[in-house]
């Protein structure tokens, strides 16, 4: 699919040649994930996130598909249910605790998967498309994993669900009908807990699908790697299959000792304890916050307290409200155009000395400050710090990121991927 | 184009007649216009050149009229997500507020909404009227909240127009924010003793919902 050089698929026996007539589905596995795959020698443990996160998603379904045989979407069962489920079900809170820490664990590993393509600047061309695709993939799981913590309808699911539908009612003329619409009510009831229920069903099974997409978009220029330098011989490559599958079977042992260390002692580290108070939609507990995965854009939310008007004539242009929504939905929405304001030539920012001030020392801190932030009350400091951090967000990627393109001077990159890694030069040759 | 399924229902290896005879079609198309031979297998019997053909029209119509269906079909799929008769036919309520004393308030429920009753004391009555209206955000003075000669009966929605939190203030010990009416601890914001916005992201004071005294001391909402 990718280089001249990869190795081609050979049936051995009869029967692999005849379902390799048929169907060539060991042929596809075999080009996409097996030694007919050919990928740069250099790639560090930063490259196995994408597989990882490929992991998490099918333990996020398998547990999910086996939480959905007793959990009871109902706003009078649906709590009880859940602990139904840790308490009656046999090994029923391992797996529902496996849920609950898996979506986490699935955003930590997603988080660096596209630190990843920040800093090594695998957005940019020819790799526009993944990119995109995996910010795609970004807003479904954000979707999935807001209607699942409302199944539980603790009271967090359910102010996490008025607050979040709320997000709508900003729109001018049509927000108030659309939340409406989308809670099929006036408030989160029965007919929101349903249809959440259904999608939230549903939804995986579509990122699956956006994931092929991702993962066919990565298998025609073939992966980028540390340095960003292409791929110029077959010495710059190995087979997928078995150099990869080794290191990334490495990164998943070491994944799931976390994993399960955490759901195993720790199951509720990452969870909030108000969430096992059933619903009560006529009490907003003290302090609402989301998940942590959703703090950073919370904290841009908030960050949005006065109206952005005319002074002094009372005219209003956008109000406060709105202005966060679009703020908070904007600072993702930008990353989709991020191929096009980083126009700089070098990919990783190994090589990029200015660039890589910015990201260590602008955008990193400036996230974890946001998710600090996010998770504090709305207290004139946090607003303050909130505010700061978010300016400096849009300013990163809309202003900082263009002019550093523009005046930086790259550092010399090396001749190629075998050069970097043996310091001998290309034997041009030997392919 | 109906040669070339012919060949291919006549068996495997199709003979070399017909598929001479496909290709001696596309020349003579070709030959006539201008166009591509793909197009010009189009060309009717009356050999008029592209341009407008007359399989357009039915192109359109076809494409149309399916288009209407889906539309048809899409209505149903879109309004089953709006609330169904069981959740609009939610009664209105009858509230007693007799045993509220002043500075007191309640909450109950009103389509599955919280709703405040608050019996507001003088001094709020007198701190609610002293603010100047113009340089609100939401204007409204307390009059246009309240009923006439039951100023001191400020019922609204409890629920916050940022983005629908029940606000702080109506329990007792509750904080009521700087301003002393509800306050929001979701995002911070604070309404006054007549549930204005003051300060904070919401867009609009507290929503008023339709009520009316039906008699001295019973409130009847919706
Ligand atoms: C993208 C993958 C998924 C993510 C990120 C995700 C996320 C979540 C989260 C955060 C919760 C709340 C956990 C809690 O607080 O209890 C949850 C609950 C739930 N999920 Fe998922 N989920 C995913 C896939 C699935 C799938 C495929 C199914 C079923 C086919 C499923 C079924 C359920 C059920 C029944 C619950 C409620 C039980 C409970 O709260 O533990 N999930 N999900
Ligand atoms: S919901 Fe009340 S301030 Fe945001």
């Amino acid at each position: 699919m990718s280089f001249p050089w990869a190795q081609e698929y050979k049936p051995q026996g009869t029967v692999s040649k005849w379902v390799d007539e048929r169907l060539p589905l060991p042929r596809l596995v075999y080009n996409a994930v097996g030694a007919g795959y050919p990928v740069p020698r250099n790639l560090n443990y930063f490259w196995n996130f994408g597989v990882l996160a490929g992991v998490a998603l099918v333990i996020q379904i398998v547990t999910g598909i086996i939480l959905a045989m007793h959990y009871y979407a109902s706003v009078d069962g649906a709590f009880n249910s859940v602990e139904h489920i840790m308490r009656d079900v046999n090994s029923g809170w391992f797996i529902r605790y496996a849920h609950m820490n898996g979506a986490s664990f699935f955003f930590i590993v997603v988080y660096i998967h596209i630190f990843r393509g920040l800093f090594y600047g695998s957005y940019k061309a020819p790799r526009e498309m993944i990119w995109l695709l995996g910010v795609t993939i970004f807003l479904l799981m954000m979707a999935t994993a807001f209607m699942g913590y409302v199944l539980p309808w603790g009271q967090m699911s359910f102010w996490g669900a008025q607050v979040i539908t709320g997000f709508f009612s900003a729109i001018p003329l049509v927000g108030e009908p659309l939340r409406q619409w989308l809670l099929g009510g006036f408030a989160p009831d029965q007919a929101a807990l349903n249809r959440f229920f259904s999608l939230h069903y549903l939804m995986p099974f579509v990122i699956a699908g956006v994931i092929i997409l991702h993962v066919w978009a990565l298998h025609i220029p073939g992966s980028s790697n540390p340095t960003g330098v292409s791929v110029k011989s077959e010495q710059d490559t190995v087979p997928f299959h078995p150099y990869y599958t080794a290191k990334d079977g490495f990164g998943l042992g070491i994944f799931l000792i976390f994993f399960v260390a955490v759901t195993f002692f720790a199951p509720n580290m990452l969870g909030h304890p108000d969430n096992y108070i059933p619903a009560n939609p006529l009490s907003t507990p003290a302090h609402i916050v989301p998940e942590w995965y959703f703090l950073p854009f919370y904290a841009i939310l908030k960050a949005f307290t006065v109206d952005f008007g005319i002074p002094f004539t009372g005219i209003i242009i956008i109000e406060a409200k709105l202005m966060g929504v679009l703020a908070m939905f904007g600072s993702i929405l930008l990353l989709f155009f991020l191929p096009w304001l980083d126009t700089s030539p070098v990919r990783s920012g190994h090589y990029r000395p200015l660039f890589r001030k910015f990201f260590w020392f602008g955008l990193i801190p400036c996230i974890v400050l946001l998710t600090y932030c996010g998770g504090k009350p709305p207290y004139a400091q946090w607003v303050i710090l909130s505010q700061i951090a978010a300016a400096y967000y849009f300013a990163h990627f809309l202003i900082i990121l263009p002019i550093v393109s523009r005046i930086e001077r790259p550092l010399p990159l090396p001749n190629s991927i075998t050069e970097a890694v043996t310091g001998k030069p290309l034997e041009t040759a030997a392919a | 184009m109906s040669t070339v399924k012919k060949t291919k229902g006549t068996g495997k290896k199709p003979v070399k007649a017909p598929k001479a005879a496909v290709a001696a079609t596309l020349k003579a198309d070709s030959a006539t216009s201008n166009g591509n031979a793909a197009d010009n297998l189009h060309i009717d019997s009356n050999g008029q050149t592209p341009g407008v053909r007359r399989r357009d029209f039915i192109h359109i119509a076809t494409v149309s009229f399916a288009g209407v269906g889906a539309d048809a079909v899409a209505m149903p799929l879109v309004s089953q997500m709006s609330a169904s008769a069981d959740v609009l036919a939610l009664a209105s309520i009858e509230v007693d507020v007799a045993a509220i004393q002043p500075g007191q308030s309640i909450k109950t429920s009103w389509r599955k909404q919280p709703v405040f009753i608050r019996n507001l004391t003088p001094a709020e009555i007198e701190e609610a009227n002293k603010v100047d209206v113009g340089g609100l955000r939401d204007p409204q003075t307390l009059a246009d909240r309240t009923k006439p000669g039951k100023e001191n009966w400020l019922i609204t929605l409890g629920v916050c127009t940022h983005l629908g939190c029940v606000p702080l203030g109506a329990a007792a010990g509750e904080v009521k924010g700087e301003y002393g009416g509800y306050f929001c601890p979701c995002h911070g914001s604070h309404y006054d003793t007549a549930a204005r916005i003051r300060k904070g992201p919401a867009p609009t004071n507290l929503v008023v919902p339709e009520f009316a005294f039906i008699s001295d001391t019973v409130v009847k909402i919706g």
